[in-house]
């Protein structure tokens, strides 16, 4: 761990430009944490934006975003609509296009949202203590549980930063799939790390050089094995970017970002990290004649 | 010794393997094969399971269920307003609100509803999911009213006043649509218990020539004038209903009225056709994703590889068999927990190999490929215990109510964890058995 200075550099570049970007362009939220309404309908014929327009204000929704997608395919946004607001405006579109189809509607309350970001806080609060408290217990110590628990909060701010500037840049929008993609990303780095940690356990039963040189030894001899893993997860999550269906491409995105950030993060920050927790340690006492 | 052993393993997995395949294809398959003089063309039925385990009937139809985003229909989330019921109650009052919904959506003819509480701080909600209904509006009408049926007199003082009586929708038997035979116009006809029967022959013995009003939701739909005295416990509310009004008035009637109020808070309708194109699209990616992982293994270890890939095929079939089996509702989520887990029960197998090539040069093969197994399997047991930690959290089956009860989030917890427990027995047991009769020492 000659480099360690430079491992913590460039994690320092990631996590500074993430706070950054978090800090002032924060997160583009969806409805799912904002309360509103997305629909999607799909017309026979040639319908203007202005004529959807005026379809909504009629029933009092003045809030109007309006995305035209291929196959006069609309998506639209909203304050949360009522219900009869909702009937008004299917009733006033039949006059616009008899045959228009409504794909999908979605409203969330206002009060969801809020309770959306608690829920989460807690999950990732309670499967990090899991973790925190099962790598200590395994490996017998502490270190070992916090230096893991760091490089996947390492993971998941890379994440959360990664996915500021695609909102403030393409405006991508982050939902209740990210939330699931942020948590599977905190067990996949524990994944990874837990496999190095290993390694040095076993090394370290016949091997009684100083950690840093098992660890350095640990990490060449995992190498292989972590980027091939990570390949084949990688070949999944590249395919589902590009071919799967619309709805689940920023959530294999999201996926994708967290699983090469978990393969950095195993040898470079975790192990650098319990490195320098074992500097802290305390001198062991020796008792010379 | 070994050999046999292994060799007998290998039989049980593939008897297993071909029991997964048979559940995972799909109902009817199309077969047709014209060569020179052999013209087959029909399908192959796969069979339901049906059997009997220790006098318990077990069967099910097989086929994959899908969530709502795959198959449409529509997700909807009601709070209740329990701002008039003693707190102590408040928790009983929304589950009855749950047993009337669940009441209502089972007689509006839903397969497969689901209907669930959630509680956060103080907030109390019904969750209600109902696959392939289009027409939301009037299946939020239905759940939602309140269908509080009762019957009035009409009390003679200075003006005519409602006064309400003992006689409500709780003595009703039961409801159900009739037609006037004189105007042919649908009426609703009621049938009362036995206290009920009782109390409405007083209430009409009483009320012998004055109106006997009908009052439903605080409004009168019908105010008949009694006849006479109506003893055997019917009657019949007659208003200007459509037939389908009518219909779900029934339907509400016979279900009970809510004992709360509820109002929506959350909704989503997805369209069949919209799911179809994502599943389709999502799945042909899998496959895609799931040969280049294949081809990756074959590349990267040889003869080991291809033996992983077996493992991983079993591994797929079995997963999906026990999808079908549970049976475990597929959402897109879902999808790609299950895409997820393949790269973790390869990863099994990866760990394995590289364990295996730096074994093979101390080690003669058969030791190494043991030792391999032994080593691994330490990492894989620490490493896949952490992933089942999250995938508990996620999946919150204790339904802690201060986590996720529902959702997408919940689907591809399980799809994950699953997929954790069939890697575990794929990577381990299948590869390793495979690799013991079919690994052998080049003489050299």
């Amino acid at each position: 761990m000659k480099y360690k200075s430079i491992y913590f550099s460039i994690s320092g570049f990631f996590l500074l430009t993430s706070i950054l970007s978090l800090v002032f362009w924060r997160l583009k939220l969806g409805i799912d944490f904002t309360g509103g309404s997305v629909v999607n309908y799909s017309f026979s014929k040639d319908v203007g934006k202005d004529a959807l327009t005026g379809v909504f204000k009629n029933a009092g929704v003045s809030d109007v975003s309006i995305n035209s997608s291929a196959n006069h395919q609309f998506t639209i946004k909203t304050e949360a609509l009522s219900q009869r607001q909702k009937v008004q405006v299917g009733a006033d579109l039949k006059n616009v296009d008899t045959n228009y189809q409504e794909l999908s509607y979605e409203v969330v309350g206002p009060a969801i949202g809020p309770e959306l970001i608690q829920k989460t806080i807690y999950a990732v609060i309670f499967s990090t203590s899991i973790i925190l408290l099962w790598v200590a217990y395994q490996f017998k110590n502490i270190k070992y549980g916090l230096a893991a628990v760091l490089a996947m909060l390492h993971d998941s701010l890379v994440l959360l930063g990664s996915f500021s500037l695609l909102g403030h840049f393409l405006s991508v929008e982050i939902d209740f799939l990210f939330v699931t993609a942020m948590l599977t990303i905190l067990s996949f780095s524990v994944h990874d790390t837990i496999v190095v940690f290993d390694r040095i356990r076993e090394v370290s039963k016949r091997d009684y050089r100083n950690l840093s040189e098992i660890a350095d030894g640990a990490v060449t001899q995992t190498m292989t094995r972590s980027l091939n893993n990570s390949f084949t997860i990688i070949f999944m999550l590249v395919a589902l970017v590009l071919l799967g269906g619309q709805s689940i491409r920023w959530f294999a995105v999201a996926l994708l970002i967290g699983t090469v950030s978990g393969t950095y993060s195993s040898p470079f920050v975790a192990i650098p990290l319990l490195l320098t927790f074992d500097k802290f340690k305390k001198p062991k006492i020796v008792i010379s004649k | 010794m070994r050999i046999e052993k292994a060799l007998r393993n290998i039989i049980i997995v593939i008897l297993l393997t071909v029991v997964c395949l048979v559940i995972s294809v799909p109902k009817r398959i199309p077969v047709k094969i014209t060569y020179k003089f052999i013209h087959v063309d029909g399908q192959i039925i796969r069979p339901d399971l049906d059997i009997r385990i220790f006098g318990k009937d077990l069967k099910r139809d097989l086929d994959m269920s899908l969530g709502l985003d795959l198959a449409g229909g529509s997700y909807l989330v009601f709070e209740a307003d329990t701002s008039k019921v003693a707190s102590d109650m408040k928790m009983t009052s929304v589950e009855g609100v749950r047993d009337i919904i669940e009441r209502r959506v089972n007689l509006f003819g839903v397969s497969e509803p689901t209907v669930r509480t959630s509680s956060f701080k103080d907030k109390l909600r019904v969750i209600i999911e109902l696959p392939g209904i289009k027409d939301t509006n009037s299946a939020i009408d239905l759940i939602g009213k309140t269908a509080q049926l009762e019957f009035a007199q009409v009390s003679e003082g200075s003006e005519q006043n409602l006064e309400p009586t003992d006689l409500t929708g709780a003595d009703l038997r039961g409801a159900r649509v009739e037609f006037d035979g004189q105007t042919s116009k649908p009426i609703v006809a009621l049938t009362f218990t036995d206290d009920g029967a009782r109390k409405f022959e007083e209430l009409t013995a009483k009320n012998i020539g004055k109106p006997l009003p009908i009052i439903l939701d605080n409004s009168v739909v019908s105010a008949p004038v009694v006849q006479d005295r109506i003893s055997g416990g019917s009657a019949v509310i007659s208003g200007s209903f459509s037939t389908e009004e009518a219909k779900n008035l029934a339907i509400q009637l016979n279900a009970g009225a809510l004992p709360v109020p509820i109002h929506l808070v959350e909704q989503q309708t997805i369209q069949a056709s919209l799911g179809t194109d994502s599943v389709a699209k999502s799945v042909q990616a899998g496959l895609i994703g799931l040969l280049m992982v294949l081809f990756f293994m074959i590349l990267m270890y040889g003869k080991l590889g291809l033996i992983a890939d077996f493992a991983l095929v079993i591994f797929s079939l079995i997963t999906l068999a026990i999808y079908k089996l549970i049976p475990v509702t597929l959402t897109l989520p879902g999808i790609a927990g299950f895409l997820l887990s393949v790269g973790m029960a390869v990863d099994s197998n990866i760990l394995i190999f590289e364990r295996f090539k730096e074994e093979i040069r101390v080690r003669p093969l058969a030791d190494a490929l043991e030792v391999s197994f032994g080593r691994a399997w330490d990492s894989i047991r620490d490493a896949n215990i952490a992933t089942l930690a999250t995938s508990f959290v996620l999946a919150n089956p204790l339904d802690w109510k201060f986590l996720h009860v529902s959702g997408p989030v919940r689907g591809f917890a399980i799809t994950l964890a699953l997929g954790v427990f069939v890697s575990l027995f794929t990577g381990i047991f299948v590869s390793r058995n495979l690799l013991r009769v079919l690994l052998k020492e080049r003489k050299s």
